[in-house]
């Protein structure tokens, strides 16, 4: 028998290609392709009153200019509210190019299209727009308090409202009749997911065939297609999508049709000639999306042990300037937000915003890292007041093991309920309790105090529902090469797809993960598929790529149990190392491509191999389609959760409050892992991204609505230097939903990260932080703001 | 993110260099390592009608010391002076501050000689050339050669006594007097990052350990360089916190989003304190 490739900490298949330069991504593509550019609104909020082209007419290489005016048909209304709910009232989402009305820096106004990017941005200077200002609603207050308005019909700047309750009793009650009460208010800042590539698209028409080929650097190739295909009115099986290599996305190409994927299409249909738009890192932090930005206020009731009776949670979600994605972050805020507790009576509302800034969209995380700051926060102003152990009133709310499947009564984001299908918490919380160092943390405490250092130890905890449907699928293809080729719908940017699939394809083919080709993300491959986001893929295609197989490793069996006669039968059959042998005698055995050349009966030979196959060789006819290939569908009843802690040592400094993270560990539970070196890279890649959110990304926005930090120079994602090692310990409590017993991954290392960061820094410093990110000079003023309250109380 | 057209010039010579600029200086930039300006012309943020490209004169590739000091030619890498182990014997705080100038791959191209053309407030040398009292030595057709002192040097935020048609031929980084002890550091958000607050300090001592001249120098902390004299203060204490306020105190930082004014202020006492230490201890008896 083969070792199992499930579970090996195997290299990355894709990573030699990837790290000599060799990936393919959209800028690679499209050599002679006109280039589009655009001329986007200087200004948040405005009514265009005039668009001048006259001085940029008579620059040389020109080709097209495209205003709202010039759109025709779909592709002149409104983009598509993607993700419709019944308590997003006021939805309203951006037209391609801007309609007499802009609502964000950055939206797009005119399209230009040249020779080249040089040319086209040469003729986007020259274009005048008259813009007449309109009053700017920017930040959550601005936006609540609901005196100018974003969109004039739209009250209130509210675009939707909710009420969730868990059915466990009136949370306000159970607060007010219990032992112990607090309230926190709470504010996470605005940040993105910041793709080191941008987005790009590159269409090509062939007006012989009437096809349209899009590639797009986008986290869904199939859903991009079906979304082209409606506005321009063309078939859907005349609009190929491809996703060359992406570098990253983090869910913000997740997002879809941005304006550009209809209109650079539009643009080659119009033109005849290829078309090229690849955007630039100021039009990625104008035009893109963010996230994050929620205001909180949390009340919880609690008796004398820390256990929460009641807990209603208040959250202000700034959602930008439209709602194409719909409302997604505040539903997985107010759901996921209940980590591995049992709140008791659980109430919680949401107000999403209109803002006139970028959108805001799913970005690594979703909605859960700000869920998880109110939770963890609240867990450690309960042991503050109470006087007792931050980590033993985490452990008197957990769910434990003998209570799942546990219900929490809620719906969750993908419209099911919010049932956790497995996990032990309990065990989650010990491990990450010795990891982190933290019963001999006081001893350590003292050591580093007697050298006039500041230390604090810090904590978060976090529950992710991940692998939603609606479904994947995959095409498992075994040549007469003996390479095994599976194709998928989904996309991949960075996941170690091609590895992880591989492996589950090479167990059940007993092949290696070497003869193992998996292809993502071609819609000329595989047409039918969701995306890349929510920590789905590896639930979902990995089972899919699981039931193919199976389904390929059948048909193998009754193949090659006909060629190999002698009364054998399918079942007694097996595959090992790329041959199909027989259980009791691995001697009598037939080659898996050789079975994938008598899978196709032929009538004529090409060669001494296919010989194998035509009508007056032995082969004899199983009744099995031709192709030794099959198709397998995972449809999830709903979504598996996967369960983690982190726990951080940080370091202050007493004079310049620098903040330094000395130590970083992680318990991280995905059910069955496939590849434990890709898993604990993911939490890395996560960790990295949830330090940037807690100490060093925001995007800031003045009072006029203009982003006055587009740059990398100003807005700080964390360079290797400010990430320190991670320690990473894995449990496994496997999911019963799926096959495979896996649970997701992807976006596990950013959930808690804001929250333990600030828990310890909390602990170092003795005072209470309810803001992220913070800076040194942020904590310099929180320092200041509790000394001077000191000084009141003693005076 | 694509500059604008620009017509460009590759001189093979100094004098050819210097012949473009009296030709078209008012609009013409001299390209040197580029890492300031290229960005600058990428988000279009300058577009300049000409490009004087200076990295063919190799006649100024060079970081030599003498018994006076150190000397830079224009097309000396940051990375040249941080290398140069006899620049960093006869002015360690050459070293000491290139160290923190943006990342490596960034000194490894950007020259120290264009860092004080560019006369960015937050950038390291400026302050450096400033607290060392060094000098710049200028080129033109029209004027010649001609030297400034660096406190004339830094005209303003961006802006230094290099006119239009000069040519920035080597600096000049006199080797300090008598037993004086240099310190640099900086906090900036990351690593590499511009500071919050930067100060370099220098402190020369008698042979009993009294203080005969001790000086901090900052960066980030006005619209240009500044070099505050605090050999009057008050060095009793070991822990140099006086001195510290005393510089502090003339500073006038601004607020941005990194960090606030009165923050930077607090940051500038922390670190003088801590800088003007670590230069008293490498030279006190």
């Amino acid at each position: 028998m083969n070792d199992k490739l499930v579970g090996q900490p195997l290299v990355r298949k894709e990573d030699p290609r990837l790290l000599r330069g060799d990936g393919r991504y959209l800028d690679d593509l499209g050599r002679g392709a006109l280039a589009a550019a655009f001329v986007r609104s200087p200004v948040a909020h405005a009514r265009i009153a005039g668009i001048d082209v006259d001085e940029a007419l008579d620059v040389e290489g020109l080709v097209a200019i495209y205003t709202h005016e010039d759109l025709p048909g779909r592709i002149a209304e409104p983009l598509p509210l993607l993700i419709p709910h019944p308590a997003l009232t006021h939805p309203r989402t951006p037209y391609c190019l801007a309609n007499g009305e802009v609502n964000h820096v950055g939206e797009a106004v005119v399209m230009v299209v040249a020779t080249d990017r040089y040319v086209a941005e040469d003729v986007a200077e020259r274009i005048r727009v008259t813009y007449e200002d309109l009053p700017p609603v920017v930040g959550i207050d601005q936006a609540r308090a609901g005196e100018r308005l974003v969109h004039q019909d739209a009250p209130g700047n509210v675009a939707a409202h909710s009420v969730q309750t868990n059915g466990k009793g009136d949370a306000h009650d159970a607060i007010a009749s219990a032992p112990h009460r607090l309230a926190l208010d709470l504010h996470i800042e605005r940040s993105a997911s910041m793709p080191m590539e941008g987005k790009g698209v590159l269409a090509h028409w062939d007006p012989d065939d009437r096809t349209l080929r899009v590639h797009s650097s986008t986290q869904t190739s199939t859903s991009v297609r079906l979304a082209v295909a409606a506005k321009l009115e063309l078939p859907p099986d005349r609009v190929e999508v491809i996703t060359p290599d992406v570098g990253g996305g983090f869910g913000v190409k997740i997002v879809h049709p941005w304006p550009e994927e209809i209109l650079v299409p539009w643009a080659a249909m119009t033109l005849g000639q290829d078309v090229k738009w690849v955007e630039d890192r100021r039009e990625h932090f104008t035009s893109s999306a963010h996230e994050r930005a929620q205001r909180q206020h949390v009340e919880v009731g609690f008796d004398a042990a820390g256990r929460l009776l009641g807990l209603s949670v208040e959250i202000w979600h700034d959602n930008g300037a439209y709602v194409p994605y719909g409302i997604i972050v505040p539903i997985v805020t107010s759901t996921q937000l209940l980590g591995p507790y049992k709140v008791g009576a659980y109430r919680v509302e949401f107000t999403s915003l209109y803002t006139n800034t970028v959108i805001v969209t799913p970005y690594r995380g979703a909605g859960r890292p700000q869920g998880v700051f109110a939770m963890e926060r609240t867990m450690d102003a309960i042991a503050e007041y109470l006087g007792t152990d931050r980590l033993a009133v985490r452990e008197a709310n957990l769910i434990q093991p003998e209570e799942m499947p546990y219900d929490q009564g809620l719906v969750f984001q993908d419209g099911r309920p919010l049932i956790y299908d497995s996990g032990d918490y309990p065990t989650m919380l010990r491990m990450i309790r010795d990891l982190v160092g933290w019963d001999g943390f006081e001893a350590e405490r003292a050591a580093a105090a007697a050298e006039g250092r500041r230390i604090g130890i810090g904590i978060g905890a976090y529950v992710e529902g991940t692998g939603m449907g609606p479904y994947e699928g995959a095409h498992v293809k075994v040549e007469t090469t003996g390479e095994v080729v599976v194709s998928t719908g989904l996309t991949t940017q960075g996941q170690g797809h091609y590895t992880s699939l591989a492996q589950i394809a090479a167990d059940v083919l007993g092949v290696g993960v070497g003869d193992v080709t998996v292809i993502t993300g071609d819609t000329r491959r595989f047409k039918y598929a969701v995306g890349t986001f929510a920590s789905r893929a590896i639930v979902t295609s990995g089972n899919a790529v699981a039931i193919a197989a199976g389904k390929v490793a059948q048909k193998a069996k009754r193949i090659a149990a006909a060629a190999l006669g002698d009364g054998i039968s399918p079942e007694d059959l097996e595959l090992v190392d790329g041959r199909v042998r027989r259980r009791a005698d691995p001697a009598t055995a037939i080659d898996l491509r050789t079975v994938a050349v008598l899978s196709n009966p032929l009538r004529y030979a090409f060669d001494e191999e296919t010989k194998a196959a035509t009508q007056f060789a032995a082969a004899t006819g199983t009744g099995d389609e031709p192709g030794l290939e099959a198709t397998g569908y995972y449809m999830p009843e709903r979504s598996t959760f996967a369960a983690g802690a982190h726990g951080v040592v940080v370091e202050t400094d007493p004079e310049t409050a620098d903040i330094r993270i000395l130590r970083y560990c992680v318990v991280h539970d995905c059910g069955v892992v496939v590849n434990p070196r890709i898993v604990e890279g993911q939490v890395h890649g996560g960790v990295a991204q949830g330090i940037g959110g807690a100490l060093y990304e925001r995007i800031v926005y003045d009072d006029a609505g203009q982003l006055v930090n587009a740059s990398y120079m100003d807005f700080l994602i964390p360079f290797a230097t400010e990430v320190p090692h991670i320690q990473t310990a894995h449990m496994v409590t496997a999911s019963g939903l799926n096959p495979l017993g896996l649970k997701g991954a992807g976006e596990a290392g950013v959930i808690p990260t804001s929250a333990a960061v600030a828990s310890a820094i909390e602990d170092a410093e003795g005072l209470a932080v309810r803001r992220m990110p913070i800076s040194p000079s942020e904590l310099y003023e929180l320092r200041k703001a509790q000394q001077a309250r000191k000084e009141q109380v003693s005076a | 993110m694509k500059p604008p057209p620009v017509v460009y010039h590759g001189p093979d010579t100094v004098d050819e260099a210097v012949r473009l600029l009296a030709e078209h200086g008012g609009h013409a930039k001299v390209l040197a390592g580029g890492q300031s300006l290229v960005p600058m012309l990428n988000m279009r943020l300058t577009a300049p009608a000409r490009l004087i490209d200076v990295n063919r004169l190799d006649e100024l590739a060079y970081v030599r010391t003498d018994l006076e000091g150190v000397r830079v030619g224009a097309l000396a890498r940051h990375a040249d002076v941080e290398r140069a182990t006899h620049a960093f014997e006869a002015v360690p705080l050459l070293r000491q501050a290139v160290q923190t100038v943006a990342h490596p791959t960034i000194r490894n191209r950007g020259t120290t000689v264009g860092s004080l053309v560019h006369a960015d407030p937050c950038a390291e040398m400026p302050a450096v050339l400033l607290l060392l009292d060094g000098e710049v030595l200028l080129r033109s057709d029209r004027a010649g050669e001609r030297v400034v002192k660096a406190a004339d040097f830094f005209v303003g935020p961006m802006e230094s006594a290099c006119e239009e048609d000069e040519l920035a031929i080597e600096a000049y980084f006199p080797k300090p007097r008598g037993r004086t002890g240099t310190d640099w550091r900086e906090l900036s958000r990351r690593n590499g990052d511009y500071a919050m607050c930067g100060v370099g300090t220098s402190v020369r001592v008698d042979d009993t350990g009294a203080v005969t001249c001790a000086k901090a120098a900052y960066i980030g902390m006005g619209p240009v360089p500044s070099v505050v004299d605090v050999t009057g203060a008050d060095f009793s204490g070991a822990d140099f916190c006086a001195a510290a306020e005393h510089a502090a105190d003339q500073l006038d930082p601004e607020d941005d989003i990194h960090a606030s004014a009165e923050y930077r202020r607090h940051l500038a006492r922390v670190l003088t304190a801590r800088s003007l230490k670590a230069a008293y201890e490498a030279v006190a008896p």
